[in-house]
């Protein structure tokens, strides 16, 4: 019993002599398209800019060090965390024929397959989230967008989703898909998506 | 027959949620969409087992044993997963789904935490805060790793 407890002493001591107090580390990803961004590390007795794949900041009671790791590193010290990691939302796309509530033979397909992915997730939850064209004023596109979303949730909650799943936004002219000219009709923009998370 | 098979597969979605999920709040901010091990929700003083479906509410710490890790999807689509022994308070959480400005700051007292950075960071630069006990992190974007360690 001694012995265990003076082997866990000293490993304790030679772990606490590796880590050190306060030692935190930060390590910069490339995203799942390739892509890098950027991540601003502040600490009282220094800064670090990540902005590169696998650029990393380790930060001690002495100041910040910026180094690069490797992905072996990272799998070592994150991959219970990165295992962990949620489904990525994915979003459908539903449109209108010109002029009616109807959806267009193309959209009936895209709900399909919203059901489909819903049916694969652990606890599914979707927003559905309603876009205009850059026809009229932020207010009244706002208006108009959220009525969209709302039309396409009491669409969903008939074909039997739960709908304490769903919530709704309107995003009126925010984010158009095909940027137009204001004032311009757009049939793509006039639109609604669903983000399954 | 399109609508049988759309049918079953609704039926399919409403029993499983059903097993797993209480209706949502409009004050949720965000769902455990994996719970692995030991996992809490400190609320309010007050220590909730957390599982799959769980919601989280704006001011929650997440703890997880162990044996434990945890995947959280927050409604502005941030994705944040922790590793063993790791607690994360948030301290702030705004999004407002039409303009999509928002506020977030997040605390890693220890353990590690993944993050890919949602709507909020994507609209506004300084809108998403990750902190350790020494140290602020701006997101600017997207995907990055905290450990922190005492």
């Amino acid at each position: 019993m001694r012995g265990y407890c003076a082997a866990l002493a000293a490993t304790a001591l030679i772990l606490g002599g590796c880590a050190g107090p306060n030692r935190d580390l930060v390590v910069l990803l490339p995203d799942k398209d390739g892509k890098v961004g950027t991540v601003l590390v502040q600490n009282p007795k220094g800064n670090a800019v990540l902005n590169s794949a696998y650029a990393a900041a380790r930060i001690t009671p002495e100041g910040v060090q910026r180094e690069t790791v490797t992905k072996n590193e990272v799998g070592d010290v994150f991959g219970s965390a990165l295992a962990a990691q949620p489904p990525r939302p994915i979003s459908f796309i539903i449109y209108f024929e010109s002029g009616t509530d109807d959806f267009t033979e193309q959209s009936k397909q895209e709900v399909k397959r919203l059901l489909a992915e819903m049916a694969r997730r652990q606890a599914p939850d979707i927003t559905v989230i309603g876009h205009t064209d850059l026809v009229g004023s932020d207010p009244s596109n706002d208006t108009l967008s959220l009525q969209r979303a709302e039309r396409v949730k009491a669409m969903l909650v008939s074909m039997g989703v739960p709908a304490a799943r769903i919530s709704t936004a309107g995003r009126g002219r925010r984010e158009p898909l095909v940027k137009t000219g204001d004032g311009v009709p757009e049939a793509r923009n006039r639109r609604v998506e669903i983000s399954v998370r | 027959m399109l609508a049988l098979r759309s049918f079953a597969i609704c039926t399919a979605i409403f029993s499983f949620a059903g097993t797993i999920s209480v209706a949502a709040q409009a004050s949720d901010i965000a769902q455990f969409k994996v719970a692995k091990g030991s996992v809490y929700v400190e609320r309010g003083g007050q220590r909730l087992a957390a599982q799959v479906g769980t919601a989280l509410q704006s001011t929650d710490a997440v703890v997880t044993g162990a044996d434990g890790s945890a995947g959280i999807t927050f409604i502005d689509n941030s994705l944040l997963s922790l590793g063993p022994n790791s607690v994360l308070a948030i301290e702030r959480y705004a999004f407002n789904t039409t303009t999509h400005e928002g506020a977030f700051d997040a605390m890693l007292r220890k353990g590690t935490l993944s993050v890919v950075s949602g709507k909020i960071a994507k609209q506004s630069p300084d809108a998403m805060k990750v902190k350790t006990p020494s140290t602020i992190l701006g997101v600017r974007g997207t995907e990055f790793l905290v450990q922190t360690r005492d």
